[in-house]
C-alpha cells in the first residue's frame, strides 16, 4: 500500500547532468531563477525553453517528469493567468462585455506572469529530478557554511535532513505495520467522507507519534555513545569535488544569461 | 602479569531522577584486557544501567567509574570515554544514522574528525571485520536485523575501541540474527583481542561468556565462570533467572541420583557425561 513511495522525485539515471557537483547545480539553479526574471520579451521566453528543454535531453530526463512537477501548481498558474488577465490596468482594449475589459497590456503581463512561474517551477525540478536528496542536504550544508558565523545552524539543518531520509522508510514500515494491525481489529481507514476519514487516522497516527519520539530518544543516545557533539570539529566522508563538467556548465550559464540580458 | 584493567566499577550507585530506590546499589566490578563478560539479569535488574554507565551516558550518583583509566565523571574525559569503549545498543533500526551503510560506518570517524583519506581504508577493515563489505552501498533499511547490528558493531570497530559494550544487541533479533551477531563479537574478540561486554538475559549466550556477573535488583549478586555459576540453580531461579537447559537437566538428574557433574553447559558435553555415567553395554 506504502511501498512505491519514492524518496524526493530523484530520477536515478547516469548523465552528465546528474554527475555535476551538486554545489554547482545550485548555484546555477539560482543563476537560472534570476535569469528567468530578467526575461522580458517572447523571444526571450523561447529561448528559455530551448534551454530547458535541451538541458532535459543532457540530463536524459523525460520531458513529462519535468510537466508532472506542474501538477500541483495547475490551478495557482490558472489563476495568475485569469486575474492578471482581468484585473490589470491598461488602454489598448481588445474584448470588451458586460464588465469584462481585456486590455493588450493586461494579455501581455498575463501571458509573461504565467510563464515565469512555468519556467521557475521546471527549473528548479531539474535540479531536484537529477540531485540525490543526500547530495543537495550536503552542499546546502557547506554553501551556508560561511552563514555558521552569525549562528545560522547549517550543519544541524544538514543532519536533521539526513536522519530524515533515514527513516522515512522505517516509518514507512510502522505505518504499514500499525495500519495492518489497526484492519485487523476491522479499522475501516477507506470510505465514509473526508471527516470520518480523517478521524480513522487517529489510532494509526497516535502509535507513529510515540514510536518517533521513542526512536529519537534511542537514536539521540546511540550518537552521543558514538562521539556526536554538532558540527564543530567534525571531518567529511562524501567530499565534494568541482571538475572540469562544473566549469563547462557554469560558463554555458554565464552565455545563457548574457544572451537573454542581450535579447531586447 | 596481569592483564590491565579496563572497566572498573568501583561501589557505584546510581538513581534515577525521581526515582524512589537506586537503580544500581554498590555494585563493584572488574574487567580486563580482553576479557568476555556477560553481564546477566533480567528485565528491570539494572543491567542496561550499567552498560549506560560504562559508557557515560550517566554518570554514577556514589562512587566512581573508571574506563581505560578515565574517571567517567569528569565532563572532560567523557570522549576519550567513548571513544575507547564504544556501545551498540538493542533496537537495530534505531542506531543507524546514515542512509548508505559505508557512511554510517564513518559516522563516528568524522565526529571524531578523523581525515578523509584515513577514513575510508578504516570503514573498509571495519566492515570486512564483520563480513558486511558486500553491502557497503546499501541502504540500512533493506537489512535484516543481525546485519544492521554488524553495521553497529563496524561502526563502533572504525573508531578503534578498546572495549565493545553490547546493551542487549541482540534482545530483538531472531534464533540466526543472534546467533550470527554473537559469534561476529566473538571473532572480534578473539582476533583482535577487544574486550567485550555483553549484556543480555539469554542464558545460552551468557553460557558462551569467559566470567558471568549476574545483577539482580540492582546488586551485583554472582560472579564467576559460567560452570561455576549456573550450577547455582536455586539461586538463579530465586532471581527469576533460568539456567542453560542443560545445566537445568544435569541438577535434575543429580537430584534423581544420577552421578554426573552438576556444570554441564551444552548438549554435547551432556551426551559425553551420560555415556561417562551410564556406559553402553557391547552389542546392544
Amino acid at each position: 500500500m506504502l511501498g512505491n513511495i519514492t524518496m524526493g522525485q530523484y530520477y536515478p539515471v547516469d548523465s552528465p547532468v546528474h554527475r555535476l557537483d551538486p554545489r554547482t547545480k545550485l548555484i546555477l539553479t539560482i543563476a537560472f531563477i534570476v535569469g528567468v526574471f530578467l526575461v522580458h520579451s517572447l523571444w526571450g521566453y523561447a529561448l528559455v525553453f530551448g534551454f530547458v528543454y535541451m538541458t532535459a535531453r543532457v540530463a536524459r530526463l523525460p520531458f513529462r517528469m519535468l510537466l508532472k512537477g506542474l501538477k500541483p501548481l495547475r490551478i495557482i498558474l490558472v489563476m495568475t493567468f485569469l486575474l492578471n488577465l482581468f484585473f490589470t490596468a491598461g488602454d489598448d482594449v481588445l474584448v470588451s462585455f458586460w464588465i469584462i475589459r481585456i486590455t493588450r497590456e493586461a494579455l501581455r503581463q498575463a501571458v509573461f506572469y504565467s510563464l515565469r512561474l512555468l519556467f521557475l517551477v521546471i527549473g528548479t525540478s531539474v535540479l531536484t529530478l537529477t540531485t540525490s536528496p543526500v547530495a543537495l542536504s550536503d552542499a546546502l550544508e557547506i554553501l551556508m557554511g560561511p552563514l555558521k558565523k552569525i549562528h545560522f545552524p547549517a550543519h544541524e539543518l544538514a543532519m536533521m535532513m539526513t536522519i530524515a531520509l533515514r527513516f522515512i522508510p522505517t516509518l514507512l514500515d510502522e505505518t504499514d505495520k500499525i495500519m495492518k494491525a489497526q484492519m485487523a481489529r476491522g479499522a475501516d481507514f477507506e470510505s465514509g467522507n473526508l471527516l470520518s476519514r480523517a478521524k480513522a487516522m487517529v489510532p494509526l497516527l497516535v502509535p507513529l507519534f510515540v514510536s518517533a519520539f521513542r526512536r529519537a530518544g534511542d537514536l539521540a543516545m546511540a550518537m552521543e555513545s558514538r562521539c556526536y557533539h554538532g558540527g564543530e570539529g567534525r571531518t567529511r566522508f562524501r567530499v565534494l569535488k568541482f571538475g572540469k563538467h562544473d566549469a563547462l556548465a557554469a560558463g554555458i550559464m554565464v552565455v545563457f544569461l548574457a544572451v537573454i540580458v542581450l535579447i531586447p | 602479569m596481569e592483564a590491565q584493567l579496563r572497566i572498573s566499577a568501583e561501589d557505584i550507585s546510581y538513581t534515577y531522577e525521581e526515582a524512589p530506590s537506586p537503580a544500581l546499589s554498590h555494585v563493584r566490578a572488574e574487567i580486563r584486557e580482553g576479557e568476555f563478560v556477560a553481564v546477566l539479569g533480567h528485565n528491570g535488574s539494572g543491567k542496561s544501567t550499567l552498560a549506560k554507565l560504562m559508557n557515560a551516558l550517566y554518570i554514577p550518583t556514589e562512587g566512581r567509574m573508571l574506563v581505560c583509566g578515565f574517571d567517567t565523571a569528569d565532563e572532560a574525559n567523557v570522549w576519550e570515554v567513548r571513544r575507547r569503549a564504544g556501545m551498540i545498543f538493542q533496537n537495530p533500526d534505531n542506531q543507524i544514522v546514515a542512509t548508505v551503510v559505508k557512511e554510517d560506518v564513518a559516522f563516528g570517524l568524522e565526529n571524531l574528525g578523523v581525515p578523509t583519506d584515513e577514513m575510508i581504508p578504516r570503514v573498509e577493515s571495519a566492515l570486512a571485520a564483520v563480513r558486511m563489505s558486500k553491502y557497503a552501498d546499501s541502504a540500512p533499511h533493506m537489512l535484516s536485523g543481525g546485519q544492521k547490528q554488524r553495521v553497529a558493531v563496524a561502526g563502533i570497530l572504525a573508531m578503534e575501541p578498546s572495549v565493545l559494550i553490547a546493551d542487549e544487541a541482540t534482545a530483538m533479533l531472531d534464533p540466526s540474527g543472534r546467533k550470527e551477531v554473537l559469534e561476529t563479537v566473538k571473532a572480534l574478540n578473539r582476533t583482535k583481542g577487544i574486550t567485550v561486554v555483553w549484556i543480555t538475559h539469554f542464558m545460552e549466550e551468557a553460557a558462551q561468556a569467559d566470567r558471568i556477573i549476574v545483577i539482580n535488583g540492582g546488586e551485583a549478586v554472582l560472579e564467576g565462570t559460567p560452570r561455576e555459576v549456573f550450577p547455582e540453580a536455586d539461586k538463579m531461579r530465586e532471581m527469576h533467572l533460568d539456567v542453560p537447559r542443560m545445566t537445568g537437566l544435569a541438577a535434575e538428574l543429580r537430584a534423581a541420583g544420577m552421578p554426573i557433574r552438576a556444570d554441564v553447559l551444552t548438549v554435547e558435553e551432556m551426551v559425553e557425561e551420560v555415556k561417562r555415567v551410564c556406559p553402553l553395554k557391547s552389542g546392544t
